[in-house]
């Protein structure tokens, strides 16, 4: 048994849900090794080999995988998972985009965002926007499965060695080409990685009012997030959503200013540790999931408390 | 230009559905049932394309037994041409269901394809990219703007970190997210001119297509619980708790 890990990057660094895939992948009890597709994607091919517990890192860097293009990304890990039984990627954005390709094209199913690994082929997996949590067994001899990060800790990012082999097939579907891409640049820490995540909703009222949150941001090392409201009002650009159909965020604090607790928000919060909210209004059914519920005007309640943690 | 919308009958975004007792499904029973919110997004991209001039006809296809007539019929109140439902008779799984849709491509070579990015039951995310791969087509997914340019297809994508822009050779796929547009409510005289509207019925036979099945479902059980929590006086109680007795800050 073999189990073939999909590295999310930037083309620079290797990002920390790589380690949460591979937590989820040591589950399966097989051998691990980890794929990079990628431009110019030395750098994550080395940090690859140092993760602890890995066999081979395989690394194809080519112009044609650059931006990820899925139509190429695809093809490519198809072909490199003929060699393997399984094949795990986190459920970001970015693999989200390509990997349900792959399960296609090894004509299997995809079993999304899984949370737990049962036995090597039945795992747990939310469903309804977590309201209810399934337990699906697959069929299929090859599975393409993606994990939800924060389901799993991550494995160490160093202490090992693992050798680095480089993958020559180049896939240029032909079909697309990026043309660019408006990337917000933060000092903060990642939504999905941060041990402390604060969110403002629709009663920030506006995007200059979100700067009420930068400061407890500041104070507590924390990455700030949004509701869909507050997205959508155009308060905050988008990956800054917190819900079902946004980011799944689990820190050890997480904070919802202003924010009502639709099922679809606490889709992508309930499993912080702990959890605080800040509403004025005491019936909110974010008080229904929260440890410490202030019912306050945030306007009053944000800036007392950036002056006292 | 022919654009064809995949349309999913599923729960209400606003039921909180709940497992059975029994742990074998989750409890649909006396549920209001509505078009997918991501698959409502992308009929109104298809029909605004259409009122702009570039797609001539949009064609909504479902996937699932006769109930999901109705979810066909509320596309085609908000404007798409006609319908074709495939009929299946459990719960199609998403490879299924883009086998399904190839097999609608194939008969009806359309330019654009439009599927929501997730459905809100299953959660998959699976089924535009599934369809892109079998039909050998691009893929726009996570949309939040589509521009037709000749015959390429311009589509900002929401990522992480913010946005991408890719260019798509037609025909291609297009995902939605909910950025996108704002979707209209049908009128009372659309919905009773949907009543007139072809609707195609095809079996899965008729496509060339056969149901396999990849993953059973075990079962279903609620989330853990949350303890319910307490109420703080002042933000003073606050800051002291969360020091001193969850001890997440210092
Ligand atoms: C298909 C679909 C997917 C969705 N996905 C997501 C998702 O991923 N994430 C998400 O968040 N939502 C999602 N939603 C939207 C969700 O249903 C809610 O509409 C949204 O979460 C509400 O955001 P909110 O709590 O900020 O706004 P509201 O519900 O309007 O709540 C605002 C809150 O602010 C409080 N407030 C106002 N002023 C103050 C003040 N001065 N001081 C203190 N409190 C104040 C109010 O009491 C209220 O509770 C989705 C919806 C659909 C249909
Ligand atoms: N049974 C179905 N009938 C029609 N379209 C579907 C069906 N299942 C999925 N889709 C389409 O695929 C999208 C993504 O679904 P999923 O992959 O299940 O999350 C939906 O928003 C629909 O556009």
């Amino acid at each position: 048994m073999s189990t073939l890990v999909i590295a999310e990057h930037d083309n620079s660094s290797l990002k920390a849900a790589t380690l949460n895939t591979v937590a989820a992948a040591q589950q399966l009890g097989a051998d691990i090794d980890i794929l990079v597709v990628g431009g110019s994607c030395g750098d994550v091919a080395t940090a690859a080999a140092a993760v602890p517990g890995v066999g081979k890192v395989l690394v194809a860097d080519n112009a044609a995988y650059e931006h990820q293009l899925a139509e190429n990304v695809s093809q490519l890990v198809a072909e490199v998972a003929t060699g393997y039984d399984n094949v795990l990627a986190p459920a970001t954005p970015n693999c989200k985009n390509f990997m349900p390709r792959v399960a296609a094209l090894l004509d299997v199913g995809q079993i999304s965002d899984i949370i737990a690994v049962d036995s090597p082929d039945t795992f747990q997996r939310p469903i309804y926007a977590g309201n209810v949590i399934a337990t699906v067994q697959s069929a299929d001899a090859k599975k393409v499965i993606t994990v939800r990060t924060t389901a799993f800790d991550g494995v160490p990012a160093e202490g090992g060695s693992a050798s680095v082999e480089s993958v020559d097939s180049v896939h240029d579907a032909g079909l697309s080409s990026f043309v660019s891409e408006e990337v917000a640049e933060s000092d903060r820490p990642e939504l999905t990685s941060a041990s402390v995540v604060i969110s403002g909703g629709r009663g920030m009222q506006n995007g200059e009012n979100f700067k009420l949150l930068d400061g407890i941001a500041d104070k507590l090392n924390a990455a700030i997030g949004a509701s869909r409201a507050a997205v959508d009002a155009g308060f905050v650009p988008n990956d800054m959503q917190v819900g079902q159909t946004g980011k799944i965020v689990a820190p050890d604090l997480y904070i919802a200013v202003g924010i009502s607790g639709a099922i679809q928000h606490l889709a992508g919060m309930k499993d912080s540790k702990v959890i605080v909210a800040i509403n004025k209004d005491e019936d909110a059914p974010i008080f229904q999931v929260s440890d410490y519920g202030l019912v306050a005007d945030l306007f009053e309640a944000l800036p007392e408390l950036e002056s006292k943690i | 230009m022919k654009v064809l919308v995949a349309v999913k009958r599923v729960v209400d975004y606003n039921v909180k559905v709940r497992a059975k007792a029994d742990g074998s499904d989750v409890d649909l029973n006396n549920v209001k049932m509505a078009i997918n919110p991501f698959c409502e997004i992308a009929v109104e991209e298809a029909v605004r394309l259409k009122e702009a001039g570039v797609a001539t006809e949009v064609i909504a296809v479902s996937i699932g037994d006769k109930s999901c007539q109705e979810q066909i019929r509320t596309a085609l109140a908000l404007g798409a041409d006609r319908g074709i439902q495939v009929d299946v008779e459990t719960a199609a799984e998403p490879l299924v269901v883009a086998k399904l849709l190839k097999g609608v491509v194939d008969k009806e070579a359309p330019q654009l394809v439009i599927l929501g990015k997730q459905s809100i039951d299953g959660d998959n995310n699976q089924t535009g990219q599934m369809l892109g791969a079998l039909a050998n087509m691009p893929q726009g997914t996570f949309a939040s703007e589509v521009v037709i340019d000749g015959d390429k297809v311009n589509v900002t994508r929401e990522v992480d970190g913010g946005l991408q822009t890719v260019s798509l050779t037609l025909p291609a796929i297009v995902t939605t997210d909910l950025r996108l547009n704002e979707p209209r409510y049908a009128s009372l005289p659309n919905i009773m001119k949907a009543k007139k509207k072809q609707l195609d019925v095809y079996t899965a036979d008729d496509l060339g297509v056969t149901v396999t099945k990849h993953l059973t479902q075990v079962k279903v059980v609620p989330p853990p619980e949350r303890q319910e929590g307490i109420k703080v006086a002042d933000v003073d109680e606050l800051v002291d708790k969360l020091k001193n007795e969850a001890k997440v800050i210092s």
